[in-house]
């Protein structure tokens, strides 16, 4: 009883805080402050046409890399829980059978969805979409083709090699930017320069590392989800 | 200044349809029913989402939010009844 | 009574679903249950911080040849704030991030004691 009246008083109190708070918004007429210096130099500058893109990697390019080594960590740590034993991992599940709906439309569907995946995180800075975009469609995809067969073994150590590889690139890349343009992963390097606006070469470094950073994210929420899968054959 | 009129009313249709899911989604009480409500509060927000300008953030929420996440819950829902049965 | 604007609806929205999730975190004693509501929190959280990036009648900061009136490229007064879509394009997969963890840990909770009841870890009260 006591724990209900509680509750209750502690939203009430949110209650009465986000009343005054909506109830003082005004909504902006006007881009003001920093956005307004995106919106004006953003194509000059970083020379993409997308410029939630341009804030990601280029303005913001360290909370970019923040994010991603959380995903690391995540995808360790899910990882090192739902590790199997050896007996376990050599079972192979028993069950009824995957119907033949699912398995003849995932192999139709799962080479089109990585096409699909691998389009959106290339033609990030054009259009919207991007690496986390990209990274989640790949990951789709391989859920789908895991489902379909539910014994099918990914080769583990695809996925950490392309893993590592893309996070290491991307860090190598903002040391370029170091040594050969304005700062640490800047998009213009000396002998790099922005490409023609509005084709698939400009802007740039950002193609590069966009595609480096869907690749990656693809391949860590795959392990996940495949850590998930493989967690249904323990006991 | 029509076009205007419209967006806002399908939002408040859109917003008055997720706060429902919502609440189903807390009071119900079998988990299968409340998992796929969350998914259907994410899909709405990612309609939202597109209405107010930020089809990034649509796309992300769509792929993430209502795919991935719903996945994983079953997954876990699954070995639960496994290991309850 | 007029119309709301998008803004304003939005941010309404966020706000409502941010106390729905309150409560179902508070309230609830399914553990599943409880990660529920914190998925339905943060769909909230991302709803306001968008909604208060959006200026009426503009469109989305991709610049493109259907912007009329875009000189040199400088789209000062066509397109939305971008920098709050930034933000939660990382805040969106940082919480499937912690959403997984909370279930991975939940799994494990559940092989230990075979109760998903949150009364019945008591293991860490005085």
């Amino acid at each position: 009883m006591l724990r209900n009246f509680l509750i209750a008083l502690v939203l009430a109190s949110f209650g009465f805080i986000f009343y005054n708070l909506y109830n003082s918004y005004e909504p902006h007429t006007e881009l003001t402050g920093i956005a307004a210096h995106y919106a004006e130099n953003g194509a000059s500058e970083v020379g993409a046409a997308n410029l939630v893109t341009a804030v990601v990697i280029s303005y913001r390019s360290f909370d970019t890399l923040g994010e991603i080594t959380i995903l690391f960590l995540t995808a360790a740590i899910i990882s090192f829980f739902l590790k199997l034993s050896k007996e376990d991992e050599e079972k192979v599940i028993i069950h009824r059978g995957t119907s033949e709906l699912l398995k003849t439309a995932s192999q139709l569907l799962v080479p089109i969805m990585f096409l699909f995946g691998i389009y959106v995180f290339l033609n990030g800075h054009l259009t919207p979409g991007g690496g986390f975009q990209g990274g989640a469609i790949i990951a789709s995809a391989i859920v789908l083709a895991i489902m379909a067969n539910p014994n099918m073994t990914i080769n583990h150590s695809v996925i950490i090699w392309v893993e590592s590889l893309s996070g290491v690139s991307v860090v190598l890349i903002g040391v370029l930017g170091i040594l050969l343009g304005g700062g640490f992963l800047d998009t213009t390097l000396d002998g790099y320069g922005l490409g023609e606006f509005g084709t698939i070469f400009s802007a740039g470094t950002i193609p590069v590392i966009y595609s480096l950073v869907g690749l990656k994210v693809g391949a860590e929420l795959s392990n996940i989800l495949n850590m998930y899968q493989k967690s249904q054959k323990e006991a | 200044m029509n076009n205007e009129i419209i967006y806002s009313v399908i939002a408040i249709g859109i917003g008055v349809l997720m706060v429902i899911m919502a609440v189903i989604a807390i009071l119900n009480n079998k988990l299968s029913v409340a998992i796929v409500a969350a998914g259907v509060v994410s899909l709405f927000a990612s309609v939202l989402f597109l209405l107010m300008a930020a089809p990034d953030v649509a796309m992300t929420e769509a792929a993430i939010g209502s795919g991935l996440s719903t996945l994983i819950f079953f997954y876990v829902l699954n070995k639960i009844k496994r290991q309850n049965a | 009574m007029e119309i709301l604007e998008l803004g304003k609806i939005g941010l309404l929205i966020g706000f409502l679903l941010v106390i729905v999730g309150f409560w179902g975190v508070l309230q609830q004693k399914n553990i599943i249950k409880i990660i529920v509501s914190f998925t339905i929190l943060n769909t909230g959280i991302n709803l306001v911080m968008v909604a208060l990036g959006y200026v009426k009648g503009r469109t989305a900061p991709i610049i493109d040849s259907s912007i009329d009136g875009v000189v040199d490229n400088n789209v000062l007064n066509a397109i939305v704030d971008p920098v709050p879509q930034a933000l939660v394009l990382t805040a969106i997969v940082i919480g499937l991030g912690v959403t997984s963890l909370l279930l991975a840990y939940a799994m494990k909770l559940f092989k230990a004691k075979k109760s998903l009841e949150i009364n019945d870890f008591n293991d860490l009260k005085w």
